[in-house]
């Protein structure tokens, strides 16, 4: 009796040990699955997802908390690239979270109307408006994100969302397109649709 | 040395665990939709199996059976596993934090995989000596590996093919795996044991 006292507890104790050095040894800092989410995300911090900023979605995706489709600036290009990191399936953009803007926008201030009363620059996630109470805004080009954030807050309506023009610095090669056609005709109308 | 290539082609072909054994369906059905994900789950038994097949054995003859402890295998070889399972789990998650995650729960359950603790008994029941145990374990495990791999492959092809929409998802998977098993039963005469 007393030796299988021993030897049970004895065998428990040694994995124990052993355990405890191999959690020592193989420690791991922070959330790295966290790390290389962020890294796909576009980094507007726009919270357009519901979360904070880009940081804290990918932490929210990290733990299972977060669908992969709730982010409009990444677009189906940033959910593609999630559901092969993660492997779970691309789901389409969720439209409660915006829609992807067909070319990149930018905000732009109507400086005639602007009455000075600092809303959008509370309400801008990349800080790209400049202006003090009572005096004109306006926007950093470079800087905006086009995430339409500025819009809901402004009492006197006076930002527009402008397509950015193509010019020699933002014009991009277009990617290289090749039409799908579907081999067998009602399998490919039923891909179309998210599974049930 | 004929032995020992007999143990692992019996292991892995003709008794395989999961297809003719039926040990370890639970990570076979839960982890082979994806082709990189199977093959992260049979490494990581491949892993897990070898090393909990050859230290059950040392345990057993070196521990239980000269101090008549022989009533104590199930729990002292259970213990074994969880502890090995334990270090795997921190392993992947330094090495491979994705893999760590699609894995998941399907992880830490190698512990309950019947065909672990099947292997580290079958061992003590077959009497098999530690080389015996150490091939036997492996073979298992390669076993484990390939029908995980091949299961894998079809069920990606599977995803894409024109199948009734009653039988999808899981159905076609057991389908699969009966059919499978089918095939495996023709190598029952390879190798007379």
């Amino acid at each position: 009796m007393l030796s299988a006292l021993l030897v049970v507890g004895g065998l428990a104790l040694v994995f124990g040990l052993l355990l405890g050095l191999a959690a020592v040894f193989y420690r791991v800092e922070g959330d790295p699955v966290a790390d290389q989410i962020d890294q796909l995300l576009p980094q507007t911090q726009c919270g357009q997802c519901t979360y904070p900023g880009c940081r804290p979605y990918a932490e929210a995706i990290a733990s299972g908390e977060a669908a992969i489709n709730q982010c409009p600036p990444g677009g189906d290009e940033t959910i593609k690239a999630l559901a092969e990191l993660l492997g779970v399936a691309a789901t389409p953009l969720n439209a409660e979270h915006g829609e992807i803007a067909e070319t990149p926008l930018l905000a732009v201030i109507d400086e005639q109307n602007c009455i000075g009363c600092t809303l959008c620059i509370q309400a801008c996630p990349v800080d790209c408006i400049v202006g003090a109470a009572r005096l004109m805004h306006t926007v950093i080009a470079a800087e905006c994100t086009g995430c339409q954030l500025c819009l809901p807050p402004c009492p006197v309506d006076c930002i527009d969302m402008v397509p950015v023009k193509t010019e020699h610095a933002s014009w991009k090669w277009p990617y290289p397109v090749v039409p799908i056609q579907p081999v067998c005709t009602d399998r490919a109308a039923s891909m179309m649709e998210p599974p049930a | 040395m004929t032995d020992y290539l007999l143990i692992i082609v019996s292991t892995v072909w003709v008794n395989n665990f999961v297809l003719s054994q039926f040990l370890g369906l639970c990570p076979f059905m839960g982890v082979s939709r994806r082709l990189e994900t199977a093959i992260g789950m049979g490494l990581a038994t491949t892993f897990v199996l070898t090393l909990s097949s050859v230290s059950s054995y040392l345990i057993d003859t070196y521990l239980l059976v000269p101090l008549a402890l022989e009533y104590l295998r199930t729990l002292s070889f259970i213990l074994v596993i969880a502890a090995i399972v334990g270090f795997t789990e921190m392993a992947i998650r330094k090495s491979s934090p994705i893999l760590f995650n699609v894995l998941g729960i399907y992880l830490p359950l190698i512990t309950s995989n019947c065909a672990v603790l099947g292997v580290a008994l079958l061992n003590v029941q077959q009497s098999h000596d530690f080389i015996e145990s150490a091939l036997y374990g492996m073979g298992a495990a390669l076993g484990f590996t390939l029908v995980m791999v091949l299961f894998a492959a079809i069920r990606e092809r599977l995803e894409a093919a024109d199948i009734p929409t009653p039988f999808r998802g899981h159905a076609i998977g057991l389908v699969t795996a009966g059919l499978m098993a089918l095939a495996f039963m023709g190598f029952s005469g390879l190798v007379k044991h």
